[in-house]
């Protein structure tokens, strides 16, 4: 199920206990059912631990735009404290816990890092147009989804997952990728489009 | 009638990795608004920013914040417990008024509210030759955002091509070479591709124009002696 190397990162992080808690299937569904308490009581111990598996990662998303410890370390703590505050509208059955908290993340730092505004969509819009499938609007996949989503993510040819993370990570236009790796940018654009090809034919085609 | 021409898996991904600034945003945001297919491309490339946001940090830099975690926790816990008063989402914007008659509104959020209203509120300036536009403020300095609105069998105006080109059809339809462009329909286009839309006979076409801002033409000098069409 797992690529050989991704086998080794995980049992390297079992030694660092409340590492493995998203980075093995069982653990992450476990994640979302700890936001839904944190949701339905205010569970303080239930924030704790999703605090301790997630705050090291988002610090670490921030860093590699904010380059400033302390920058970074706010800006995780105001996305830390936006999953307490939202927590009631995370849906634990369809959830997934690590693309919530990332749009979660992503939306901080265009509004507090850039400081850009952020017109988005509004489903309950009476011009949005719904999807034919009901439940495809609910955005947030199955977790079913999200653990074919990590093996496809693993099993992605080295090159392609690199411009992932530097398309998600530094917030690198294609340009930018492109000049940084030495690549012609018509091959940039390309391996975008295989990657996200490869990781849709994952989830079964939806588009 | 279905949508036919969708955002490019390039654009699509500056959006979902959060790069677009507030003009391009308003184009993109409205044309996933009126179009589920892409919403279901940007839900795939949300969940590759989770799982890789979920990937288990560089070890060495782990080690050495571990120490601070502990203190990382106690200061959240203490914002925590001075948050407590605090009521979810109290706070909504105001959205734009819809159109009266259900199903008939134009302008999807987050369109509307930049406009102020749908097409029926809207005071169109007149750009010559029949055309109309409304430009629409924002605080990015690097597009330039409006609606047009194109008599019905004339050619969109201002169609040099000096930069990044964003189109959205909201009434209307324009051909470009083979191509229909109707409702929902979104169109790319940068200065390398040649092209001249046409409002289709019978209706006029209103559309959304994202273009880089005029500072930024300036740069393109060699293309200002190039003939600018339908001004
Ligand atoms: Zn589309």
């Amino acid at each position: 199920m797992f690529s050989g190397s991704a086998t080794r990162k995980r049992r390297r992080a079992v030694n660092r206990g409340e590492m493995t808690k998203t980075t093995d299937t069982e653990p992450r569904a476990e994640m979302a059912d700890l936001i839904a308490r944190i949701g339905s009581d205010g569970d303080m111990e239930a924030f704790e631990q999703v605090f301790r598996a997630f705050g090291p990662r988002v610090r670490a998303y921030m860093m590699r735009l904010v380059r400033d410890p302390q920058a970074a370390e706010e800006l995780m703590q105001e996305t830390m404290m936006t999953v307490w505050r939202k927590a009631a509208q995370f849906d634990a059955d369809k959830g997934n816990a690590a693309t919530w908290i990332f749009t979660i993340a992503r939306n901080l730092r265009i509004d507090s890092y850039r400081r850009s505004k952020r017109p988005d969509f509004d489903p309950n819009d009476p011009a949005f147009v719904p999807d034919a499938d009901p439940t495809a609007d609910q955005t947030m996949e199955a977790r079913d989804d999200e653990r074919r989503l990590h093996a496809a993510l693993e099993e992605l040819p080295p090159e392609q997952r690199r411009l992932l993370d530097l398309a998600f990570f530094d917030e690198a236009s294609h340009s930018e990728i492109a000049k940084r790796l030495d690549l012609p940018l018509g091959t940039v654009k390309s391996r975008i489009r295989l990657a996200f090809n490869r990781l849709r034919a994952t989830l079964g085609d939806r588009s | 009638m279905s949508i036919q021409h969708h955002i490019s898996e390039e654009l699509l991904l500056d959006y979902a990795t959060g790069q677009l600034s507030e003009g391009w945003r308003i184009a993109v945001a409205t044309h996933l608004a009126l179009c589920p297919s892409c919403r279901r491309r940007l839900a795939v490339m949300e969940m590759t920013g989770g799982a890789l946001i979920a990937e288990p940090v560089d070890e060495e830099a782990t080690q050495e914040a571990a120490s601070d975690e502990s203190a990382s926790w106690e200061s959240l816990r203490k914002r925590l417990a001075a948050d407590r008063a605090h009521t979810p989402d109290a706070e909504r914007p105001v959205k734009a008024k819809a159109s009266s008659q259900a199903g008939q509104t134009v302008l999807p959020e987050p369109l509307r509210s930049y406009v102020g209203g749908d097409v029926d509120t809207v005071k169109w300036r007149p750009l010559g030759r029949g055309a109309y536009h409304l430009p629409i403020e924002t605080d990015d300095g690097t597009a330039r955002v409006r609606l047009l609105r194109i008599p019905a069998g004339k050619p969109v105006p201002e169609h040099g091509h000096r930069g990044r080109e964003l189109t959205l059809v909201l009434s209307g339809s324009f051909h470009d070479g083979d191509d229909l462009f109707a409702r929902g329909d979104f169109e790319e286009a940068d200065e390398t591709l040649q092209h001249q839309p046409i409002a289709t006979e019978g209706e006029d076409c209103i559309c959304l124009a994202v273009t880089d801002a005029p500072l930024k033409f300036r740069s393109w000098l060699v293309r200002a002696v190039q003939p600018i069409i339908g001004i």
